[in-house]
């Protein structure tokens, strides 16, 4: 398994995911400017601010080159997953459902949350047992998913009961497009590898993805 | 010479006879631009008039010491080929005039300094005094400084591990932002700032220059703020932090690529003080043509291009057959580079229009021969400061004691502020805030084997009550930290944030803290590796309580057994270690009861360096589950932390002292240094020196000789609502 890791300038945690998914394969950082994927088996697109987030978070990301390269990548069904600012940039790109609005609180938060696997039938969650709960970190000010009439089908993680930071609409802490091929979520997995730094439990979405799909 | 009430030098801050030293120097008198380069390489925040003699008394070597004061960062070795670069800086009377901006700039700031050594920024802790929170001037400044630091440090990927925030009436007029930074880097990446290699090329890197902060270093930093705070907003700078972490991310490619000879940030006095101690320290001129600055305003004087604040930039110096590679590197991540000057033999700086010399100073004159002053101590003969109003009966028990203590926003749960900021990227840290007294980072990603720890302390309360022993205390407070995570303290860097020292008392308050400083340093054997003052932080009612801001770095050896604050299991022995005379001369009780002491209990440094290195020792043995040093708020509040922190209540047996056979105010409440509340098993706790077991951890409430008794859901309602209640 080969990770790809996008590059943006203002990315912040894309060495954390370099890191990150290389405790589970091989992983190179995808240069912004850059077309070429470099024959990657999966994206991450990483948390930060692209591009300094000034306009709105993720909106100038999703024009830059190697995006239009990511857009192509998942249309064909390669896995492509987005954590925070990629969440965002993924919606922009319109590859995900709804919008991440401003946190209730109107404030960053960075908090320990439990996020319950509530689709362990994706290539992010399949390591996953149904209703298996995680315990990742959030950092976002705009974080709260608001996306009217949802397919239930498409809620892959939810916050479990009480650990809503942001006010996300019911509680959704992740999506995935309806082929299920593009996960977006505001939880951070990457800053959940190794107990040593607060929890491992991130790690089984990038084993997930780099087990061999399910004949 | 001019003496007249509106002479140019005078409206710049100089005074008639620092004017005529420039002119002896320049050998005539200067020009506008000239004059207003020397206002400000002349000023105190630039020149350290005022404490530059008092500040030649600190130590400055120590055995882990790579680069000391004087570089734009101290560093020290961890091993491994590894070093780590630190500083604190101070952003006072621009977070005063507009705090989320002020703030932001001062994390940007401390941030250009750490990467003009060669480091990668890997941590900010922020040391944060505002007045109380009843006031809503104090509300403000303290919501929206923390707000501007989260959006400078989060969107730029650096992790704010750490930091303090305390509230005393004096702070009202003129909060306090101090702002650490901490770097990594390999040793053979670190670079200097001299100038080097005549003909050499200057370039300017970064964010375009505009009118942002022109004279910010004279006019605000230098002079006590007034009533008229609003009209100095044009010198308070605008932060960018996309700017920063592209700016930051093309230097350490640069560095590693070896293409640039020199670096340094530009900072207070902007281009002025950059390229004349860039100069001075490479003992060579420089040649620079503002003309070829790129400018976010078209019509920008050259002496505004000189000295503008703006942020993000650096100024670097490359050899001519680099140039090709910088600019490929700078193109890649969409950083301006822009060819303005060159090194020469002159020793002068010189200043272009163009084809215009507009300006001519000799460097030495501009950096090295501003006048120092002597300071002329005295001691109060009344007290400084107004007694606090008093917000607790003495006729309070001590579970309402206990509850007011844990309920005043110095002492309460800061997780309001630090869930406002990223701790963890970087994928470094280990504890992270409110888990440990210090923060802890890895390096196991950096090819380290182990990992260091860092805090960042001051107490002005106390050093208002006696500057000698306060000062002493808040080194030892740091060391402690730092010693309850199985650090070694490396180096120490320290801001001092004074009121005027031209006023005789605040003079006293400056010598006799860094009298202080000094002592408690040799003591521990640590170096000063670098630091910043802060002097006249008075507002409209009288000057801050002094406040020597310490942080420090250690090492230690393996992250992974690292102590926490919090109680750890049922059952596991409660003990107390260290040279502990808990006293209620300037704590929080004596505070809430609306007083404040003249003095401080002498502290045997001795006696404590002892208690550390075995404090030190005892943790990284590993069979400690929980430790805390004892603070603001004495034992009591330290055992209700572990309490509310483990989510586990604990049975204290401490034996009465009271005449009557009760327990006092002073061993519950009182304050000093030296005291730390260890547990684990049994045996591990009393396995370590001087280790005397007190009690154990256990039930859902913390009961003290039968005397207190408060459950743990109470104690943390009180301490995690009191500051979100204030917002609420």
């Amino acid at each position: 398994m080969r990770f790809g890791v996008v590059r943006f300038p203002g990315s912040c945690d894309e060495v954390d995911a370099l890191l990150a998914c290389r405790r589970f394969g091989d992983a190179e950082l995808l240069w912004h400017k850059d077309r070429d994927l470099a024959g990657v088996d999966a994206v991450i697109v990483p948390g930060g601010f692209s591009y300094g987030d000034y306009l709105r978070a993720g909106a100038i990301a999703r024009f830059s080159p190697l995006m239009e390269s990511v857009i192509e990548f998942a249309r064909e069904g390669g896995p492509v997953l987005g954590i925070c600012n990629g969440f965002q940039v993924l919606c922009e790109a319109g590859l995900l459902p709804g919008a991440l609005l401003t946190n209730r609180s109107l404030r960053f938060v960075c908090r320990q949350v439990d996020v319950v696997v509530e689709n362990p039938d994706t290539p992010f969650t399949r390591a996953c047992a149904q209703d298996e709960l995680l315990s990742v970190p959030v950092k976002h000010t705009t974080g709260r998913y608001f996306a009217p009439g949802v397919p239930e089908e498409q809620v892959v993680l939810r916050y479990a009961p009480g650990d809503n930071p942001n006010g996300a609409q019911d509680d959704i802490a992740g999506v995935c497009n309806a082929a299920g091929n593009v996960l977006g979520l505001m939880p951070h997995p990457e800053h959940a590898v190794d107990p040593l730094t607060g929890s491992a439990d991130g790690g089984r979405l990038f084993e997930s993805v780099a087990m061999a799909p399910v004949a | 010479m001019s003496s007249s009430a509106l002479a140019p030098h005078r409206e710049l801050g100089l005074t008639d006879a620092e004017y005529d030293a420039i002119c002896d120097r320049m050998g005539r008198e200067p020009n506008p631009l000239e004059l207003a380069v020397f206002s400000l390489m002349w000023s105190e925040h630039c020149a350290y008039k005022h404490s530059k003699k008092l500040l030649r008394g600190l130590p400055v070597e120590g055995p882990h010491l790579l680069m000391g004061p004087g570089e734009n960062a101290g560093v020290v070795d961890v091993g491994d080929g590894l070093a780590v670069a630190f500083k604190v800086e101070s952003h006072n009377h621009p977070s005063a005039v507009e705090p989320f901006q002020g703030a932001a700039t001062g994390v940007g700031g401390i941030l250009r300094d750490i990467f003009a050594v060669g480091a990668r920024p890997i941590a900010v802790l922020d040391s944060l005094r505002f007045g109380e929170l009843d006031s809503p001037r104090s509300r403000y400044l303290f919501d929206w400084a923390v707000k501007g630091i989260g959006h400078y440090g989060n969107s730029i990927g650096v992790p704010t591990v750490g930091g303090e925030v305390l509230f005393e009436a004096s702070y009202e007029q003129n909060c306090l932002v101090n702002a650490m930074c901490v770097g990594l880097a390999r040793h053979e990446r670190l670079i200097r700032s001299a100038a080097a290699g005549i003909g050499n090329v200057v370039v300017l890197l970064g964010a375009r220059t505009g009118r942002d902060g022109i004279g910010g270093a004279s006019v605000l930093a230098s002079a006590e703020l007034s009533d008229q705070d609003a009209s100095k907003r044009p010198t308070v700078q605008i932060g960018d932090p996309f700017e920063e972490s592209k700016l930051i991310e093309c230097c350490l490619e640069l560095l590693e690529r070896e293409t640039l000879a020199s670096l340094q940030d530009l900072g207070a006095a902007g281009l002025s003080s950059s390229s004349s101690e860039m100069a001075s320290k490479g003992e060579v001129g420089l040649d620079l043509d503002v003309a070829r600055v790129p400018l976010r305003e078209a019509d920008m004087e050259p002496f505004e291009i000189m000295i503008s604040e703006s942020q993000e930039r650096m100024l670097c110096v490359v050899e001519p057959p680099l140039l090709g590679e910088l600019h490929e590197v700078c193109e890649r991540w969409d950083v301006r580079a822009t060819e303005i000057g060159s090194v020469t033999d002159t020793r002068r700086l010189r200043v272009f229009d163009g084809d215009e010399l507009v300006g001519d100073m000799p460097v030495e004159a501009l950096v090295d021969d501003c006048p120092l002053y002597d300071l002329e101590p005295s001691p109060p003969s009344a007290p400084l400061y107004p007694s606090p109003p008093p917000r607790l009966a003495a006729s309070a028990d001590l579970d309402q004691s206990l509850l007011a203590l844990l309920g005043t926003p110095s002492i309460a749960s800061k997780r309001f502020v630090f869930e406002q900021y990223d701790p963890i990227v970087g994928s470094r840290t280990v504890r992270r805030p409110q888990a440990a007294d210090a923060a802890v980072l890895s390096l196991a990603n950096d090819g380290g084997n182990g990992a260091i720890a860092v805090s960042i302390d001051g107490n002005g309360r106390r050093v208002a009550c006696d500057p000698y022993t306060g000062a002493v205390e808040a080194v030892l407070e740091c060391a402690r930290n730092l010693a309850c995570v199985g650090a070694e303290p490396l180096g120490l860097t320290n801001c001092l944030n004074f009121g005027n020292p031209e006023k005789p008392h605040i003079a006293w308050q400056l010598t006799r803290a860094v009298e202080g400083l000094r002592d408690a340093c040799l003591g521990l054997e640590v170096p000063v590796v670098g630091g910043n003052v802060s002097l006249y932080n008075e507002g409209g009612g009288g000057p801050i309580f002094p406040t020597p801001i310490v942080g420090m770095v250690g090492s230690l050896p393996d992250s992974a057994a690292v102590p926490r604050i919090g109680f750890a299991e049922s059952g596991h022995a409660v003990a107390l270690v260290g040279p502990f005379s808990p006293g209620l001369e300037g704590s929080e009780l004596e505070k809430l009861r609306g007083s404040l002491a003249s003095s401080l209990p002498a502290v045997d440094l001795a006696a404590q360096a002892t208690a550390l290195a075995e404090l030190r020792e005892a943790v990284r043995a590993g069979g400690l589950a929980t430790v805390h040093d004892i603070s603001e708020g004495g034992l009591a509040v330290a055992l209700a932390e572990c309490c509310i922190e483990g989510g586990l209540g604990a049975a204290i047996r401490l034996g009465g002292e009271a005449s009557d056979g009760g327990i006092t105010d002073a061993a519950l409440f009182g304050e000093g240094p030296g005291g730390v509340v260890i547990a684990g098993p049994r045996d591990a706790v009393e396995a370590v020196p001087g280790a005397r077991v007190i009690g154990e951890v256990g039930g859902d409430a913390l009961e003290i000789d039968g005397a207190l008794s408060v459950s743990v859901a109470e104690l943390r309602g009180v301490y995690e609502g009191a500051i979100p209640a204030v917002f609420a």
